[in-house]
């Protein structure tokens, strides 16, 4: 029992020996609390549910066009060529940006002063958050106005999007390997090169090779940069020649998207469940790669 | 660099000749340099190839710029057969569907940041985060192809019309097409790719948030709500404004799944339940068949418009998040 | 049947200070550890020959973490009013059990405890116990000051926000300034940062803050360890101002400080028991006792300083 019965905005006489539960305006605030928690974990359910909508979305879709001949013939049965191509273009591009992207990243973590860290630092944050359409427009305007589509002119453009992706990837693995290595090679007297060459890229290796994995990922889904540039590339026979148009998964995607097609839309899914399947399975082994990596870096 | 023993020391000077003969010295040498130029090389391919971007784009645009000067930001007509180009619609579009990524997403967003940091057990975060990820890796033609298919038809059939009986009166909520492509579909595939990004850089920088001054929050009685609120926001205010940025900066450039389910109109209406387009997604659609040059060229010059936005989404970007790790940093 | 709480307040008797208002308790059944119930009339002798009430009864408290069991069978009853000091070499789970009393330590991945702790003969684990409101009594500073990136204004004015306290909020303020010996030295910069004040400052901010809400109890982990020897005088010059009017728990590792403030004084320590050691209560007495005559052996090597 209190004796005063306190007003709602100033709190009650306050009586430490009542039992622990919620006094005052303590219930008041569990209840917002709790509310506010509530929130967030839908939030985190509902982020989760449309993932699980939209992949079984498309791996419902996409089934029914899954066949052996879907994947190995070409157009109209299969879609076989247009992998092809696609395995090319982004192919070429990683070939293209992986030296490019360690490179930048060896200068950030072994050469940069802090003048020259900064910028090129922000210059990578840059052309990381560049529109894929305006890498295209360059692209375009760069190698295929008055000249012509080609298939390798869509991997400068994909390499412009990995370059970033592969660079941050490295740096965060060259960052890790420990300073003690670099100190004791320059105490044995080794060259820097050497160095470099033989100890400490090794032993990034494993972190290389996941942020390109997931550099890979991402451009095998962009559609932008390879649309304006290899759009006219067919997919009914096999193609292998980079110096052609070359047929694409997501151009194919988007392109039967547009039209108002529906036998066209489910060789859409079953394009949307290669291409994801190959996302995933690029993404896990990536992760998989990246901790058994780390660990062995800070062990 | 290869160090060099101080002078004189004859035993050392012994032990080094049988180790590095001047070729090897010089081999070195030449190693150091060659590597640091080939790197420092790159880095400066990548400079040129940014200011190439931009160089060429801004010339693309010179035809379109020099006939319509800025009006063409505030003209609306967009007509190619007839050489009139105004962007302000597709700017329109722009601003709107952004806008309505951010306004809807970066609240989702940071409330799973908040649920990945601060309330899931170490075995649900380690699920919950990496399927939040997941949704980032989600090719955007395939987010639009969905969109347009599944998500459409769900939105023209119970969405839109609800949204119009209930709250019809205002005019963003306008009488619903029968296509499933619109604004309010761009709006949340938009949304769907923004959540991603906004909830992993929020969950990073919660968790940093020192734990002493969350129990200091706790100890004086406080719920964990007023904990969040009165000491985990502040201190990462200006790192969820980067976060926000970056969103945005991604929202603003998404060209493809935009033009797949915005339905490729080019004027400006407040219904949200209309065909528009954006800036980004015009280029997608049009770029491919240009009527004439002046088409191509007014192309470019929204593309200009688009770089200029994008860039200095991300510079600020950036820019905040390295002030605010300074001062986080720079606390006693 | 009402009795003035202040009645058991030695250094209140002994100002004839009135109670401050609000502290009224009805009590419904009587309380452990009160030998009779003396009059608000009563001499200031009186509280030499009652016990004041227990706060806090431990009994056989063990507390694990994981399968590694950081404390065992602890039991002592902590008194209103007076300072009770835990001291004892590192690792020995004088700060563990601290942390208990006002579940801190529930955020600790595998914290489990056995036992009871009593607070006022309630639980403070028991089932219907409501974490906020046990913090909301039992209130913490810890060693290293942790002020909110606020004004030092809003440092100390938050926790009363939230409770509901917005009148005289700059009266509560300065009250709570006053009380930890800062007001003079902060109140023409208010609205400055907090994080511009010394550490000695911040400390005492720390504890400004804490008493601002007007808990019932004090516990004070190490507050001036991290600290020079200056602050730390002030420290303890705090705490001294500050008995009676809160029933403080200080864990120390200074012995010094510990004869200097403390009331009674408890000694923790490491026993072995089975395979490892592990940390448990060995003597708990008036600080006198344990400083000048203390029983056991163990107890008597580390005050003199013949280990830790």
């Amino acid at each position: 029992m209190r004796l005063l019965p306190g007003s709602r905005r100033e709190p009650e006489p306050f009586d430490p020996t009542q039992p622990l539960v919620a006094t005052g305006n303590l219930r008041r605030r569990n209840g917002v609390s709790v509310f506010i928690q509530g929130l967030a974990v839908a939030a985190a359910f509902a982020a989760v549910a449309v993932l699980v909508i939209v992949i079984i979305a498309v791996v419902s879709h996409g089934v029914k066009a899954i066949s052996w001949d879907f994947i190995t013939k070409g157009e109209p049965e299969g879609i076989g060529p247009t992998l092809v191509g696609s395995g090319i273009i982004v192919g070429i591009a990683t070939l293209i940006a992986m030296p490019i992207g360690v490179l930048i990243a060896l200068f950030l973590s072994e050469y940069s002063g802090r003048r020259s860290k900064r910028p090129v630092q922000l210059m990578m944050d840059v052309m990381n958050g560049l529109p894929s359409i305006i890498i295209a427009v360059f692209v375009y305007i760069l190698l295929v106005a008055h000249k012509g589509q080609a298939g390798w002119k869509a991997s400068v453009a994909l390499a412009i999007i990995e370059v970033p992706l592969i660079a941050r990837g490295t740096q965060e693995v060259l960052n890790l390997v420990p300073s003690a290595q670099r100190e004791a090679a320059d105490a044995l007297g080794v060259a820097r090169w050497r160095s470099v060459l033989t100890i400490i890229l090794p032993a990034a290796t494993g972190g290389i090779v996941t942020a390109t994995l997931l550099s890979v990922a991402r451009a095998a889904g962009e559609t932008a940069p390879v649309l304006l540039i290899t759009a006219l590339g067919h997919g009914d026979t096999f193609h292998f020649n980079p110096l052609e148009p070359l047929p694409s998964v997501p151009v194919k995607i988007f392109q039967l998207s547009e039209e108002a097609n529906p036998e066209g839309f489910t060789e859409a899914w079953g394009l949307s469940l290669i291409l994801i399947a190959i996302i995933l399975v690029l993404g896990l082994g990536s992760r998989a790669l990246l901790n058994r990596s780390k660990r062995k870096l800070t062990r | 660099m290869s160090a060099t023993p101080p002078a004189g020391t004859a035993s050392l000077k012994l032990a080094r000749s049988n180790r590095q003969s001047p070729a090897r010295k010089r081999a070195d040498r030449f190693g150091d340099v060659a590597l640091r130029v080939i790197c420092a090389a790159a880095a400066v391919l990548a400079a040129v190839v940014l200011i190439l971007i931009a160089k060429e784009v801004f010339e693309g645009a010179q035809p379109s710029f020099a006939k319509f000067g800025f009006s063409f930001v505030t003209h609306q007509e967009w007509a190619p057969p007839l050489e009139q180009f105004g962007g302000r619609g597709l700017i329109f579009g722009t601003l709107i569907t952004s806008a309505m990524a951010l306004l809807i997403g970066a609240p989702v967003a940071i409330s799973i940041g908040i649920f990945l940091a601060l309330m899931a057990p170490a075995a649900v975060r380690n699920v919950i985060s990496p399927l939040v990820e997941m949704l980032a890796a989600i090719p955007s033609v395939i987010l639009g192809f969905w969109g347009l298919i599944i998500l459409g038809p769900v939105l023209v059939n119970t969405v839109e019309p609800f949204l119009h009986n209930t709250f019809g009166f205002i005019p963003i909520f306008g009488s619903p097409q029968t296509t499933g492509a619109s604004i309010f579909n761009a709006g949340l595939i938009l949304t769907i790719m923004v959540i991603p990004i906004i909830a992993s850089v929020t969950r990073d920088l919660f968790a940093a948030v020192p734990r002493d001054l969350q129990d200091g929050a706790a100890a004086l009685g406080s719920t964990r709500w007023e904990v969040i609120r009165g000491v985990v926001l502040p201190t990462t205010l200006s790192g969820i404004m980067g976060a926000c940025l970056l969103g945005l900066g991604r929202a603003l450039g998404e060209a493809i799944a935009v033009s797949q389910v915005i339905g490729g109109g080019t004027e400006s209406h407040l219904s949200l339940f209309k065909n528009g387009g954006t800036m980004a997604s015009i280029i997608a659609l049009q770029f491919n068949s240009p009527v004439n040059a002046l088409h191509t060229a007014s192309l470019y010059y929204l593309a200009a418009l688009l770089l200029i936005i994008g860039v200095a989404a991300n510079l600020l970007a950036s820019w905040i998040t390295l002030r605010f790790r300074a001062a986080a940093g720079g606390a006693p | 049947m009402s009795i003035d709480e202040q009645t058991f307040d030695p250094s209140q008797a002994r100002n004839g200070k009135a109670p401050a208002p609000g502290r009224v308790r009805i009590r419904t059944e009587p309380l452990p550890g009160v030998i009779g119930a003396p009059a608000a009339t009563e001499s200031a002798d009186a509280h030499f020959h009652v016990a004041p009430d227990a706060v806090f009864e431990a009994e056989n408290v063990g507390i694990f973490y994981g399968p590694k069991q950081a404390l065992i069978d602890v039991s002592m009853k902590i008194r209103r009013g007076q300072v009770t000091a835990l001291i004892g070499p590192s690792g020995c789970g004088k700060t563990t059990f601290l942390r208990s009393l006002n579940r801190m330590n529930d955020s600790v991945p595998g914290f489990r405890i056995e036992g009871h702790i009593n607070y006022h003969g309630h639980d403070i684990y028991g089932s219907n116990v409501d974490t906020v409101e046990v913090r909301r009594r039992i209130g913490m500073v810890f060693q290293k000051p942790n002020p909110f990136p606020k004004s030092i204004f809003d440092n100390i004015a938050w926790a009363p926000r939230n409770l509901g306290m917005r009148q005289g909020l700059a009266e509560r303020v300065e009250k709570a300034l006053r009380g930890a010996a800062l007001w003079e030295e902060v109140k023409d910069r208010l609205k400055d940062s907090a994080l511009g004040l010394s550490g000695g400052q911040q400390q005492r901010l720390c504890i400004a803050r804490a008493i601002a809400i007007e808990p019932d109890v004090l516990l004070l982990d190490e507050p001036a360890s991290a600290l020079d020897p200056i602050a730390t005088g002030a420290i303890e010059d705090l705490i001294h101002s500050l008995k009676g009017r809160f029933t403080i728990v200080i864990v120390t590792h200074n012995m010094q400080q510990a004869a200097r403030v403390a009331d009674r004084t408890a000694f923790f320590s490491l026993e072995t028991r089975g395979e490892k050691p592990i940390g448990t209560l060995i003597e708990f007495d008036e600080t006198e006792k344990i400083f000048g005559a203390p029983r056991d052996p163990r107890t008597r090597d580390y005050v003199t300083g013949r280990f830790g």
